[in-house]
């Protein structure tokens, strides 16, 4: 898979692609937090924004929701240019960025309404009822009347999932949006956002938690020190990640040699694992190697093959592959 | 073609509204706001405070002798707003200003609500306008419970009957009343140069505190200047220079020179604060 191609097609869902940048930067005195990133997020797909801490996630969106100028590049969302298209496209747009930010002496519900009379294209006449029913859809019913001080984080989180969601979108952009969420709470997010993505809505959501993006996204794209280091469908960001096997034999040394024979990295496994037990753990990908070949190649040189598997790349191996072992913020 | 005609009639409901739900908000939500309560409660308070204490401690005039400034409301309570009016306008309105003004854009910058706002989208210009609005209603409701505060207290505690104006002539209880509210639409003028320039600095911070104590500070160092006899020539463009001339709204026949003078310096303050804040604001990045 190539890194960051453009014009990679999208699903056969939605032809188009709902969020595109061309040599995206921006820089903070010196340093370019994004530095020349090129999205292709595909119309209808729910597409992960992974990512350490630090590394441009967050500006990305800033960038894209025309709250801050980029230093260069262009970005079209929605097939408008942005920022200049801004008016139009943002109410299309429902987003969640950087955390909820409430008036903690309104109510849920007049937070809401507040927000939603910002929006010169918002009907006034159903306000009431789309504020009722967003609070209804992130399950905040019951709290709608009492003052945001009083909500706990998650409920915050809620809250400005529900804001996201006032009106029908053609994009959702979320910011962690499971951040403070309890497990339940996670669930329900995983579920509202299969369901908006079914209804048509493409979703990007940012995340550094990789088993929630491998849940809920069709498409990813890994941030690292301000640059896209990867992007396209999970599955075939997964598969370009390296499949290895997992041999258990006592005749270690034997076995090495044939899998050095058949191209393979021969490798110590994770885990425990007595001397006499050893395993040997087998590297760099299966390129056209047949699993079968190999355990028929180790036992034919007299290895005692007493557990063989396959495994196949994590998209956690993936990404430190891409971001780097260490998870340090970068500064 | 009737899904056309579908078609063009929901495309006509989406249209953009005139946008005024924005402002109904801004000022529901500055009003119901226990903070906006507290300052005017604080300023309703003064009036009430001096009219009991001249009350409590006034003495019959001395034969011979006019009473003194403050007993002037003992005779008649009419006086009791004008009075608490003039000793409100070097500080306590100037803060009260201070705290809303200061808060418009850096308020919602640190609750975090600027973004979503910017999102919604409520456009930059506009939020900006709606904020000004906002802080101008409350310069009005200000002087307004100043005002209103004090006429009740005068004619609680005092004596009514018709006033006598400074250039000698006498209105009835009614005029007066006109005259009141004359000045306090005067001040109100006075404080919206004061709130264009907490506006603009409010467009630089994340810390409303911050742009609170700066407008305040600016609000009082205006004044020193212009009791500074050295600095005579800076004295006509310092937005407090006239907070004090709405004297001649107390003479027979009304003398408009000092009020048309004052209007023209405040809108000049508007227009530069005002244009600098969109300069400001139109290209911010917003972090925060």
């Amino acid at each position: 898979m190539k890194a960051t191609d453009p014009h990679e097609p999208g699903p056969p869902v939605a032809a188009g692609l709902a969020i595109e940048t061309r040599g995206l930067v921006k820089r903070f005195g010196h340093r370019a937090a994004v530095d020349g990133i090129d999205l292709s997020v595909p119309r209808g797909s729910v597409f992960g924004f992974l990512g350490p801490n630090g590394s441009g996630k967050t500006t990305t969106i800033r960038l894209l929701l025309g709250l801050a100028t980029p230093n260069s590049g262009d970005i079209s969302v929605l097939g408008r240019e942005m920022p200049r298209a801004l008016a139009s496209v943002l109410p299309d747009v429902g987003a969640l960025v950087e955390g909820p930010g409430f008036y903690p002496f309104l109510s849920g519900a007049g937070n809401l309404l507040r927000l939603d009379s910002a929006d010169r294209h918002a009907p006034s006449a159903t306000r009431r009822q789309r504020v009722h029913d967003a609070l209804d859809r992130v399950g905040l019913s019951h709290a709608a009347g009492k003052k945001v001080r009083a909500y706990s984080l998650g409920m915050k989180q809620r809250l400005g999932l529900a804001n996201a969601m006032l009106r029908p979108r053609e994009l959702l952009v979320l910011d962690e949006p499971t951040n403070g969420l309890d497990p339940q709470g996670t669930r329900e997010v995983r579920g509202l956002v299969r369901s908006l993505a079914a209804g048509g809505t493409t979703v990007f959501v940012s995340s550094h938690l990789l088993a929630e993006v491998e849940q809920m996204c069709t498409h990813v794209g890994v941030m690292s020190a301000g640059r896209l280091v990867a992007q396209g469908p999970l599955d075939e960001l997964r598969s370009s990640g390296q499949a290895h096997v997992l041999i258990q034999t006592p005749d270690v040394e034997r076995a090495a040699r044939v899998l050095a024979r058949l191209g393979l990295v021969p490798g110590e496994a994770p885990g425990p694992g007595s001397p006499r037990e050893a395993t040997a753990l087998l590297g760099t990908g299966l390129n056209g190697v047949e699993p079968e070949s190999i355990v028929a190649a180790l036992v034919a040189d007299g290895v005692r093959v007493r557990g063989f598997t396959v495994e196949n790349a994590s998209l956690e191996d993936r990404f430190v592959s891409l971001t780097g072992e260490g998870f340090d913020v970068v500064g | 073609m009737s899904a056309e005609a579908a078609g063009i009639s929901s495309v006509a409901t989406a249209g953009p509204g005139a946008g005024w739900a924005l402002l109904a908000s801004e000022l529901s939500v500055l009003f119901r706001r226990l903070r906006t309560w507290a300052m005017l409660i604080a300023l309703a308070a003064v009036p009430i405070l001096i009219a009991v204490a001249v009350k409590l401690s006034s003495r019959p005039a001395t034969p011979g002798r006019g009473p003194l400034f403050l007993d002037r409301i003992t005779q008649n309570g009419l006086f009791v707003a004008v009075t608490a009016l003039v000793v409100c306008v070097p500080l306590f309105l100037p803060l009260t200003i201070g705290v809303v003004a200061g808060d418009t854009i850096a308020g919602e910058a640190n609750l975090g609500t600027l973004r979503y706002l910017l999102l919604a989208p409520a456009g930059r210009v506009r939020l900006l306008l709606v904020k000004y609005a906002g802080a101008v209603a409350f310069c009005f409701a200000a002087t307004a419970t100043v005002a209103a505060s004090g006429a009740l207290a005068g004619v609680v505690l005092f004596p009514v009957g018709p006033v006598t104006l400074l250039s000698g002539d006498t209105i009835s209880v009614g005029e007066s009343a006109l005259r009141s509210l004359l000045i306090a639409a005067y001040i109100t003028v006075s404080l919206l140069g004061l709130s264009a320039i907490g506006l603009l600095i409010s467009t630089f911070t994340d810390v409303p505190v911050g742009a609170m104590a700066a407008t305040i500070v600016l609000s009082v160092v205006s004044q020193v200047l212009d009791n500074l006899p050295q600095l005579e020539w800076l004295h006509p463009w310092l937005f407090s220079h006239h907070w004090l001339g709405f004297a001649d709204l107390l003479r027979q026949p009304i003398a408009w020179t000092s009020f048309g003078e004052n209007a023209l310096l405040q809108a000049g303050y508007i227009a530069v604060c005002g244009a600098l804040a969109y300069a400001k604001f139109s290209n911010k990045d917003v972090l925060s």
